[in-house]
C-alpha cells in the first residue's frame, strides 16, 4: 500500500531510492544492513502527496478561524451597536485592509468546510483511495477558488 | 509521545464524534449566514438588527458559539499534542502545551461571554 501510494503520487523520490538502498544492502548481508541501511529521511527533499498538503492546510485555516472569531466578533458588536457603528463596520469592510482580511477569512472558512466536508466522506469510506484522495484534494481546491470568488463578486 | 501526568477518565471517541457533530452544526450555520448576507440587497442597520435579533438567530447564534466553542478545543487541543512534544519543543513541553491550553480555554471563554453578550442584549 505505501509503496502503491508513492508510485501514485511519483514524487517521494528520496524513500524509493532508500527503498531501493535497503533491498541491495539485503543482498550483501545482515551485518552490513545494519550499519548502511538509510536512516536520514530528509523531510525536505520530499514532495508531499496534495491529500497530506490539503490536510495540513485544514489545520492551519482551523488555527486562522479560531483567531478570526474575534474579527467577527469586533466587526458584529461594531454594526449593531448603533447607526453610526453600522456605518464605521461597512467603512472597515470596504476599506482595502479590512476588505482583504475579510475575502482572507471567507477563503479560509470555506476551505476548511470543504476539506471538512471531504473528512467527512472519507469516515465513511467514500474516496480514500489514494487516487480519490488526489483528485479530491484537487476538488477542495477548485471549489476553494470557485466559492470564494463568487461569494466575493456577490458582496462588493 | 505526550507524557500524561494527569488520567482523566476520558474517551478520544466522544471528541471525534463531537468534533463531527459541531461541525455539522457549523457548516449549515455558515450557509444561513452567508446567505443572508448575499441574498440582502442593501443592507442597512434595520435590517442587519432585525435578522440577527429575532428569536430564532438568536439560538442559532447561541448554539452556533457553543459548537465553536466545543469544536476550537479539540481542534486546538489536537495541535498542541501533536507539536509540543518533549521531542520538537524541548523538555519545558509539557509546561508549554499546558501554557498553551490554558491560552487557548481563556480565548475561547472571552469569546463564549462576548457572543452572548452580543447575542442577548436586546
Amino acid at each position: 500500500m505505501l509503496c502503491r501510494s508513492l508510485e501514485v503520487d511519483g514524487s517521494l523520490r528520496g524513500l524509493r531510492q532508500a527503498h531501493n538502498a535497503s533491498v541491495s544492502i539485503s543482498n550483501i548481508g545482515v551485518k552490513r544492513m545494519k550499519t548502511e541501511r538509510p536512516v536520514n529521511l530528509n523531510l525536505l527533499v520530499f514532495r508531499f502527496p496534495l491529500a497530506a498538503i490539503v490536510s495540513i492546510t485544514h489545520r492551519i485555516t482551523g488555527v486562522i478561524l479560531f483567531a478570526g472569531v474575534a474579527f467577527a466578533l469586533y466587526a458584529f458588536d461594531l454594526a449593531v451597536a448603533s447607526e453610526q457603528g453600522f456605518v464605521a463596520a461597512k467603512a472597515l469592510v470596504a476599506h482595502p485592509l479590512g476588505m482583504f482580511v475579510l475575502l482572507g477569512l471567507i477563503a479560509t472558512l470555506t476551505f476548511h468546510i470543504v476539506a471538512g466536508l471531504k473528512h467527512l466522506l472519507m469516515d465513511f469510506h467514500v474516496g480514500d483511495t489514494v487516487e480519490a484522495a488526489f483528485y479530491g484534494s484537487i476538488a477542495v481546491i477548485v471549489l476553494t477558488i470557485v466559492i470564494t470568488g463568487a461569494v466575493g463578486v456577490t458582496l462588493w | 509521545m505526550v507524557t500524561r501526568v494527569l488520567k482523566f477518565n476520558h474517551s478520544g471517541l466522544s471528541d471525534f464524534m463531537i468534533q463531527r457533530a459541531t461541525a455539522m452544526i457549523l457548516t449549515p450555520y455558515t450557509f444561513l449566514i452567508m446567505g443572508f448576507f448575499l441574498t440582502t440587497s442593501e443592507m442597512d442597520y434595520g435590517k442587519l438588527v432585525e435578522f440577527f435579533f429575532s428569536l430564532p438567530m438568536q439560538v442559532a447564534n447561541s448554539l452556533a458559539m457553543l459548537a465553536i466553542v466545543a469544536h476550537a478545543w479539540i481542534g486546538m487541543w489536537t495541535i498542541g499534542t501533536d507539536y509540543l512534544l518533549e521531542a520538537h519543543a524541548g523538555k519545558h513541553a509539557n509546561f508549554i502545551r499546558s501554557a498553551y491550553q490554558v491560552v487557548c480555554l481563556g480565548a475561547l471563554f472571552i469569546y463564549l461571554v462576548w457572543a452572548f453578550r452580543l447575542v442577548w442584549q436586546f
